[in-house]
């Protein structure tokens, strides 16, 4: 289980976190959802020990992570598929996808895992000499989720995997993000297509301005009249 | 099976044809040994030199996405340490009229390859310090670091009478730059290139380039990379630096001003930004050009006029050359693409691969 506590961040003046506090359980999928500038991309960004916390805990199966280095969070099992599709433009997909390998050095079990990457996006695999700056936006986002799974993570954080994809792509990234959870690995999402993701969610938390306001199932929430109200644009 | 098989001919057939190139090659460098002119030949070392310092500024502008403006300094750092390590006592003592070269540094004198590695990791050390320093920083504060230390080198170089002869510079070096040395040097420095390129580091390399925050998300030590690539690049900067010295067997520090690294820019756009082939093939030409095109710096015949030699209508010539390449194909010569066999059968020069045991994979 990856347990966050308290976690405060400032960027310069600007306070992004206000000591937040939310629990992803093993083998679940928990999203995070809020409006834009609430900090759910600072939150996983300090998770992955890619901006600087200044107060909290992060623990990890017991273990505490706050301040460790983003390889060494990598290699622990926890990785994370960045805000905006950020692949390598210039390089193969193939390249891509082994530098979401870097922290491994077992080269068979990489092997394997690219097969299964592969396997899950079969439209990677046509393609795996291409560079993936030549590939769709949904293509791209595909990419992105498979070089994260060749880490081999047992927690995939994913910040707004739906952002700028059409409806259809959209849905087909939720389904690939419920078949991950299904082979055992944990999901903490981060969305602003709040719908979406509370309908695959087992447990939400909704963030607003740097603090966590309310949580509780999925469902629960898809429920929820400030939720319907704020994110699903119900009246 | 059939797939399989064709693969490992086309393995076999891309080792013999390497193989049968690298012999072609060492045929001719030593064919030109005998054959050209001492000044066909000063061009063709000069050729290996420059390919050298395209190579090594193309790693940290083109592979990591970096700019250094700083290869003139480094080149001097090298320069100059190779020739007072090689240098004899008594060549120190008539170059040093003005006042004596310190005394620990009068005795020291090492055959070629030692003064010549010194050199290098005499640079590599001073990237690396100006790495740690700057790269902590913004991006775009190495290249104006660079471009500082570069000019501050030249400072130091003229004032440090004892050490540098000052702005009288190092006269009557020893002639180390053979044919060999240099293309030897080239040919050692571009296969380790070719290899960092395909090793993790340099995949990291080309990734810190390409996406930064998706490198770093990746576990990638991005400052140390970049680090790494720097001190590399500066590294063989100062060999180049080294042998230039001992082709040219006269050093001054005005050789080095930073226009001197423009020079070496000019090659690495011209030949593609991140392709190994492209900064090659570009620094050869580049260097034949600025010889061939000698001639538009002195008087000129153009028929209906005659110019009285107008100096620097060459550089003319290659800014105008740079800016058709970056407006009509920004990419150079290569883009970031390699020369492989393979492409050379894409266009029908050799047999395509898999033509033996029918459809290839693809
Ligand atoms: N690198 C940064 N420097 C300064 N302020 C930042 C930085 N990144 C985010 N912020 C600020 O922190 C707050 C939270 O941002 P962010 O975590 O990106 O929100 P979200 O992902 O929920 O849209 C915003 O006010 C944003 O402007
Ligand atoms: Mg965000």
């Amino acid at each position: 289980m990856l347990s966050i506590k308290n976690l405060s961040v400032h960027y310069g003046g600007i306070h992004a976190l206000h000591g937040i506090s939310l629990d992803v359980p093993a083998g679940q999928i928990v999203t995070l959802i809020g409006a834009n500038g609430a900090g759910k991309s600072t939150t996983l960004n300090s998770i992955m020990g890619l901006v600087k916390a200044d107060g909290g805990s992060v623990s990890w199966n017991g273990q505490e992570i706050l301040g460790a280095k983003t390889k060494t969070i990598v290699e622990s099992g926890i990785v994370l598929v960045p805000e905006g599709r950020r692949v390598f433009p210039n390089l193969s997909i193939d390249e891509n996808l082994t530098l979401g390998a870097y922290a491994r050095h077992n080269k068979a079990e990489i092997e394997a895992d690219r097969e299964h990457v592969f396997s899950l996006f079969p439209r990677l695999k046509e393609r795996h000499k291409q560079k993936a700056g030549t590939l769709s936006g949904g293509e791209q986002q595909m990419l992105a989720v498979g070089r994260a799974l060749m880490s081999k993570p047992k927690v995939l954080m994913m910040d707004e995997p739906s952002l700028g994809l059409a409806p259809l792509i959209v849905g087909m990234i939720f389904d690939i993000i419920r078949k991950i959870n299904e082979e055992g690995v944990t999901v903490l999402l981060v969305e602003q297509n709040a719908k979406a993701a509370l309908e695959v969610a087992n447990t939400g938390y909704v963030m607003e301005t740097g603090s966590i306001s309310f949580s509780g199932s999925g469902k629960e929430l898809l429920a929820d009249d400030r939720v319907r109200k704020a994110y699903l644009g119900e009246m | 099976m059939n797939t399989l098989l064709t693969q490992n001919d086309t393995q076999r057939r891309d080792r013999m044809l390497t193989l049968g190139a690298a012999v072609i090659g060492l045929g001719l460098l030593f064919a030109f040994d005998s054959m050209f002119d001492r000044f066909t030949m000063q061009i063709f070392k000069l050729c290996a030199i420059n390919v050298i310092l395209a190579l090594s500024l193309n790693l940290i502008n083109g592979f990591t996405g970096l700019f250094s403006l700083g290869h003139a300094g480094f080149m001097a750092v090298g320069a100059y340490t190779c020739a007072i390590l090689s240098m004899s006592p008594e060549q120190k003592e008539a170059n040093f009229v003005l006042q004596p070269i310190m005394p620990v540094l009068l005795n020291v004198q090492m055959p070629f390859l030692p003064s010549l590695l010194i050199g290098g990791l005499l640079a590599g050390f001073i990237g690396w310090v100006l790495g740690v320093v700057t790269l902590r920083l913004r991006d775009d504060y190495l290249a104006i670091a660079t471009l500082g230390f570069s000019e501050i080198i030249r400072v130091v170089l003229t004032n440090a009478q004892t050490i540098t002869n000052g702005s009288l510079g190092l006269k009557g070096l020893p002639r180390f730059t053979t044919m060999w040395w240099a293309w030897g040097s080239a040919i050692v420095i571009t296969l380790f290139l070719v290899l960092l390129i395909k090793s993790t580091y340099g995949r990291a390399f080309k990734s810190i380039r390409d996406n930064e925050i998706a490198a770093e998300a990746m576990g990638i030590d991005v400052l140390n990379m970049k680090v790494l690539s720097f001190t590399i690049s500066s590294a063989l900067a100062g060999i180049a630096g080294g042998l230039l010295a001992h082709y040219l067997t006269t050093i001054d520090p005005k050789q080095f001003i930073f226009l001197k690294t423009f020079d070496i820019l000019l090659i690495v756009v011209l030949g593609g930004i991140g392709s190994i082939t492209g900064s090659i093939v570009s620094a050869i030409v580049v260097t034949v050009l600025m010889e061939a095109l000698r001639f538009l710096d002195g008087p000129l015949n153009l028929g209906f006029m005659v110019t009285n030699g107008i100096p620097g209508l060459r550089m003319v010539f290659f800014s105008a050359l740079l800016m058709i390449v970056v407006i009509f194909r920004q990419q150079g010569l290569m883009g970031t693409a390699e020369f492989s066999w393979n492409s050379l059968a894409r266009i029908g020069l050799l047999p395509k691969r898999g033509q033996k045991s029918g459809k290839g994979v693809e």
